[in-house]
């Protein structure tokens, strides 16, 4: 039955959530709103950095250090990739929208089915101090792991948003991605910058994986519902738009916890990939888009 | 490119007396299950590559159609119990139709949306079936097959002789398009579709209709895939791999010429049954990805570029042995 | 003047917070060579893409032959006589350069399945008025920069304008190359075609223009003959700066 008290738990979940959902989709935000790099593998990404994650783990790593400690591996993982894709696909022109798209397609079910041959398909989670309590706020019981991983998700979302747009190589990356030409008058490499910026964008879902698998068990197929997380965030952000990603994150995050609340968890899917595809239709430039 | 009009139909007339043949002939019914398999493909291929060959615009969905097919085929079975023949024209109708609303929504922008819809349409259609009762939700529904028609002895040889109906139907349609002034719009439109738009080509209405034709061909080859399982469930009629396979193919095989997704269904197919019987199936999807990822980079025209820049080098060998 | 062919009202056109174009009113007349000039990024792209129909103005009308355009989709305001060259080149590339013009002609001039035979001779009468009939075969991304500017206007010519917007077809090109493309202009003209040349190339702009628009920021700041528009003192800031 439907309650206040239940409806606002749905909010302030999804809040929760929603900020989560944010950081995990900040990446793609960089690396296919500002590079226009079709990269539909990023939450492919995300759940290798999770199993990542869960192998430190195994070693007796806090998650949140494992995903702070492979933040340079991602990143050097993220640069070669862009190398590649620029390299292969960009230099040659219009033809190769097709093949890099397809390229990343592939991409997506090496790294499933691997994961699946390494891992298996059960599902994997981590432990920490964190990971199984509760804080108690009112007669609201809030599990710590999403409050932590909010607090993370915050920190990396609102950082890497500051980074953008006040640092010098931030705002190179902005740069570049609104005028290539100019940027290259100017002297510095636009290629360079890209790679940098794919870099930063890999190393940032290397530790949103780690918040994935902190905030609930992982398997190898879960890219493929992050598809349409990731993607809707961006999309209703807007390319190009950082800060809009949080705002975006936040109303998808709400809006699942809602249904679920409502409809129950087998349609929880289908918000995201639905609110995609309602924004493609009525405002494909999203909601702060450049 | 001189289109042999005869010889294209003297092949496909052999290839559907041959199928005949087979199925009089041969006993091991495995077979058939097998090649049913891979002409599906051919099928499913060469449906992708009208609209991602030819147009340039990459369905990564093909098996939200594929999936549709099969359920409508499972709810005539239900309904009505109306034959095959009936049950792939209806599967066609919807696909087409399915085709034609995502291309309305999506084909209007740039081309990596219109293929995130088409993922989203497959996870957002598999969470509607999973949710249905009348089609069984989650567990799948199991079917009463209709008894097979004459002169067919069993089901699989009578879906076998279909299937490959079906492909020679796709083929000719996908030649249809591709060497005809439809194909050259299209052509124009993945090239350059600004440009394309500018000398006078219905950019939106020619992307339209070959998503249609596309959608439509995709669900029919889902159609028979009821009878083929007489069980019929979301996690496999929706599976995954039939988007990965149906983009693997045509790429591998080549996407400028018909016969590229004939050669990669038949080759890839034919390597996934291998795999899958004799390893695993995770290694089957496996092996497509790294398939799809080395042609994409090394051999962007697939086999087909291939085999045309073998015959150039051929002939200007020849040639200049001769000068 | 009689009825212009072309008449631009009050069009302006808006990019979040910036503005493109500012009321922007032009007449063309039928027949005449007219020339748009202005410094980089006063909008002289932007008002030719509102025209041709890839860009929708946000206010005003564009009337083509008496008939409000501003809605049609540029497909069809190709086939109603508006044809257009891009500023950087963009051929089919998968296609040989003869191929190029059977896009427009298949799809302007005769709409529909047609014998390919007809057509192609079509296709290579226009390659010989524009000098690329050796090049037919070639592979379109396999041209010289001049070769790809001959391309553009050649595909234009096949959709059998009534109207044809030249944009910087010449930048870049040596003086003889220039030349080239200007005497296929005047060509074009002679037989009836109104152009509209967009260009930096001022002694092209001279040479050819019958009549000339300076445009700045968005705003038409000068209009007349050739010689007047060069000598204009607002001109000349907007080009070197204030």
């Amino acid at each position: 039955m439907f309650s206040l008290d239940l409806l606002r738990d749905a909010v302030v979940f999804g809040l929760l959530v929603g900020c989560f959902y944010a950081a995990v989709s900040i990446g793609l935000s960089v690396a296919f709103g500002l590079l226009d790099v079709p990269h539909i593998a990023h939450p492919a990404f995300l759940v290798l950095g999770s199993y990542c994650t869960y192998l430190l783990c195994q070693y007796g790593w806090d998650p949140i250090l494992a995903g702070i400690a492979l933040m340079p591996v991602f990143m050097l993982l993220g640069m070669a990739v862009y190398r590649f894709y620029y390299v292969t696909f960009e230099k040659r022109g219009t033809e190769a929208g097709v093949r890099g798209l397809a390229f990343f397609f592939g991409v997506v079910f090496i790294i499933e089915v691997g994961l699946v041959l390494v891992f298996g398909v059960d599902q994997r989670l981590v432990e920490a101090d964190y990971i199984g309590k509760s804080l108690t706020i009112g007669d609201m019981r809030l599990p710590l792991r999403l409050i932590v991983a909010f607090g993370v998700a915050l920190v990396l979302t609102v950082g890497l948003t500051l980074y953008l747009s006040k640092t010098f190589t931030g705002r190179a990356i902005k740069a570049v991605a609104q005028d290539e030409a100019a940027l290259r008058l100017m002297g510095a490499n636009p290629v360079r910058i890209k790679q940098w910026a794919f870099g930063i964008a890999t190393a940032v879902t290397a530790l949103a994986g780690a918040l994935l698998i902190i905030v609930g068990p992982v398997e190898p197929t879960m890219d493929r519902v992050y598809i349409g997380r990731t993607f809707c965030v961006v999309v209703l952000a807007g390319l190009g738009s950082m800060s809009g990603t949080l705002v975006a994150g936040l109303i998808l995050g709400v809006s699942e916890t809602i249904v679920l609340t409502l409809l129950g968890a087998s349609w929880a899917p289908a918000v995201s990939f639905g609110l995609l595809l309602v924004m493609l239709g009525i405002r494909p430039q999203g909601l702060f888009g450049r | 490119m001189k289109p042999q009009r005869y010889g294209f139909w003297v092949g496909a007339a052999a290839v559907l007396g041959l199928a005949a043949l087979a199925a009089a002939t041969i006993r091991n019914e495995y077979y058939f299950f097998a090649a049913y398999v891979v002409v599906q493909f051919v099928v499913l291929a060469t449906a992708w590559n009208i609209l991602g060959g030819y147009a340039g615009y990459v369905n990564f969905g093909t098996s939200a159609f594929f999936g549709v097919g099969a359920y409508i085929a499972v709810m005539m079975i239900k309904a009505t119990g109306l034959p095959l023949g009936l049950q792939i024209l209806a599967a066609a109708a919807v696909g087409g139709a399915l085709g034609f609303g995502v291309g309305l929504l999506t084909l209007r922008l740039r081309g990596i949306f219109f293929s995130i819809a088409t993922v989203a349409i497959t996870i957002i259609l598999e969470t509607a079936v999973i949710n249905w009762r009348y089609v069984g939700g989650a567990t799948g529904i199991q079917i009463l097959r209709p008894p097979v028609t004459e002169p067919f002895e069993s089901y699989i040889k009578m879906l076998f002789v279909a299937v490959v109906l079906l492909a020679i139907v796709a083929v000719a349609i996908a030649r249809y398009i591709e060497t005809s002034w439809l194909g050259r719009g299209l052509r124009a439109i993945r090239d350059n579709e600004e440009a394309a738009e500018c000398s006078g080509v219905p950019t939106l209405k020619l992307k339209l209709l070959a998503c249609t034709i596309s959608g439509a061909l995709m669900s029919a080859a889902g159609a028979p895939l009821a009878m083929y399982q007489s069980f019929v469930e979301p996690a496999s009629a929706f599976n995954l791999t039939y988007s990965v396979s149906a983009l693997a193919m045509p790429i591998i095989g080549g996407t400028a010429h018909w016969l590229g997704p004939v050669i990669g269904a038949v080759l890839l197919g034919t390597v996934q049954q291998v795999v899958t019987v004799t390893v695993s199936s995770e290694l089957n999807v496996l092996v497509v990805g790294v398939l799809l990822v080395l042609f994409v980079v090394a051999a962007p025209e697939g086999i087909v570029g291939l085999a045309r820049k073998l015959r150039l080098r051929l002939r200007s060998r020849s040639g200049a042995g001769n000068s | 003047m009689s009825e212009p062919l072309l008449k631009i009202d009050r069009v302006s056109k808006h990019f979040g917070g910036f503005t493109a174009l500012s009321e922007v009113c032009i007449d063309v007349a039928p027949g005449e060579r007219f020339g748009l000039i202005g410094p980089n990024g006063s909008g002289k792209t932007t008002l030719i893409n509102c025209v041709a129909g890839s860009l929708r103005n946000d206010g005003g009308s564009i009337r083509f032959s008496g008939e409000e355009i501003s809605g049609i989709p540029a497909y069809q305001r190709t086939r109603r006589g508006i044809a257009r060259t891009f500023q950087i080149p963009r051929p089919f590339s998968s296609m040989p350069v003869v191929e190029n013009l059977l896009v427009p002609l298949e799809y302007v001039a005769h709409r529909g399945p047609l014998l390919s035979a007809d057509t192609r001779a079509e296709a290579m009468a226009i390659l010989e008025t524009i000098g690329l009939a050796d090049k037919a075969e070639t592979p379109s991304n396999r041209l010289s920069q001049v070769e790809l500017r001959k391309l553009e206007l050649a595909r234009a010519m096949a959709a059998r304008p009534r109207l044809l917007i030249s944009d910087e077809a010449m930048a870049g090109l040596a003086p003889n190359e220039v030349d080239e493309v200007l005497d296929i202009l005047f060509k074009l003209n002679d037989s009836g075609i109104t152009i509209i040349m967009i260009e930096h190339i001022m002694q092209a702009v001279m040479r050819f223009s019958q009549r000339v628009i300076c445009l700045d920021a968005g705003k038409i700041i000068c209009e007349g003959a050739p010689r007047a528009i060069v000598a204009n003192l607002d001109v000349q800031r907007a080009y070197l700066g204030a």
